[in-house]
């Protein structure tokens, strides 16, 4: 089946990232596609490469990096949601006059669109946090 | 892409207070221009977003409240209100703002787009979608 996911709850304070994380790689390791994890709302904090938790906790950005790069998944953090949030790509924090970014690896910026395209490609959407 | 499918925006928060109304509304502009069978629901203090006469000048936040007003010029016509919730609040359609949408199919008649409807209805109306956002 094809699953679309999205994340709108940021990292650590509800499981709501926790719980897409592993459907998403419980849904790839059974053989489904995951046509796209959207990041809206809080959730495109789940994208920041500058978090940096306790050792003996998971960290939640390195985990979504590390699926990406081994299934080639799609996450998009939509544009607006993360620019009002300071969540920049090295284009985005450039155009803003920032001098830094911090968009973590196999995270990328796009616009609402992909949202919509994921729920019309998709068998299913499934949307988690609020 | 001629794929239709059924795309349902369930509201269920006041306007104000967090930025899942606006940020919603937000999705709801952008997926217009995909050409998609768009429908939206209010439930729970969601039915506060329509309300008429928003003033968010103490609070010091957007008054996006008029961008509702828009939604028929997006050819969005299906906006349903769960009854229970309006009650519950002591609330009436004639609370809500006004929103119409233009039918071209009958002489660009202007028809009203909120249509007041029990929780069982709404529960039909979700069974029939394809795609469900919730916020």
């Amino acid at each position: 089946m094809k699953f679309g996911i999205m994340v709108s709850a940021g990292p650590y304070t509800h499981q709501a990232s926790d719980t897409a994380y592993y459907f998403t790689e419980a849904a790839l390791k059974n053989g489904h596609e995951i046509v796209r994890v959207f990041f809206y709302h809080d959730g495109v904090n789940n994208g920041t490469s500058l978090g940096v938790p306790p050792q003996d906790d998971r960290n939640i950005t390195t985990r979504w990096s590390a699926l990406a790069e081994k299934y080639d998944l799609d996450m998009v953090l939509c544009v607006a949601a993360a620019q009002r949030r300071g969540l920049l790509d090295e284009n985005e924090a450039k155009r803003a006059g920032k001098d830094v970014s911090n968009m973590a690896a196999g995270f990328n910026i796009s616009g609402l669109g992909q949202l919509i395209d994921a729920g019309i490609q998709a068998d299913r959407l499934l949307v988690f946090g609020d | 892409m001629a794929v239709i499918k059924k795309f349902l925006y369930v509201n269920r928060k006041a306007p104000h207070g967090s930025i899942f109304a606006l940020e919603s509304l937000e999705v709801v502009l952008i997926g217009a221009a995909f050409d998609q069978d768009v429908a939206l629901a209010f439930i729970d203090d969601g039915v506060y977003q329509l309300m008429r006469n928003q003033d968010t000048s103490g609070i010091g936040t957007k008054n996006f409240s008029a961008t509702y007003k828009a939604l028929g010029d997006y050819d969005i016509s299906k906006i349903y209100v769960e009854k229970e919730s309006l009650d519950l609040r002591g609330l009436s359609k004639d609370n809500l703002m006004p929103l119409t949408w233009e039918d071209e199919d009958d002489d660009w008649a202007e028809k009203d787009s909120i249509q007041v409807v029990s929780s069982t209805e709404l529960a039909e109306i979700i069974d029939n979608q394809d795609v469900i956002f919730s916020f």
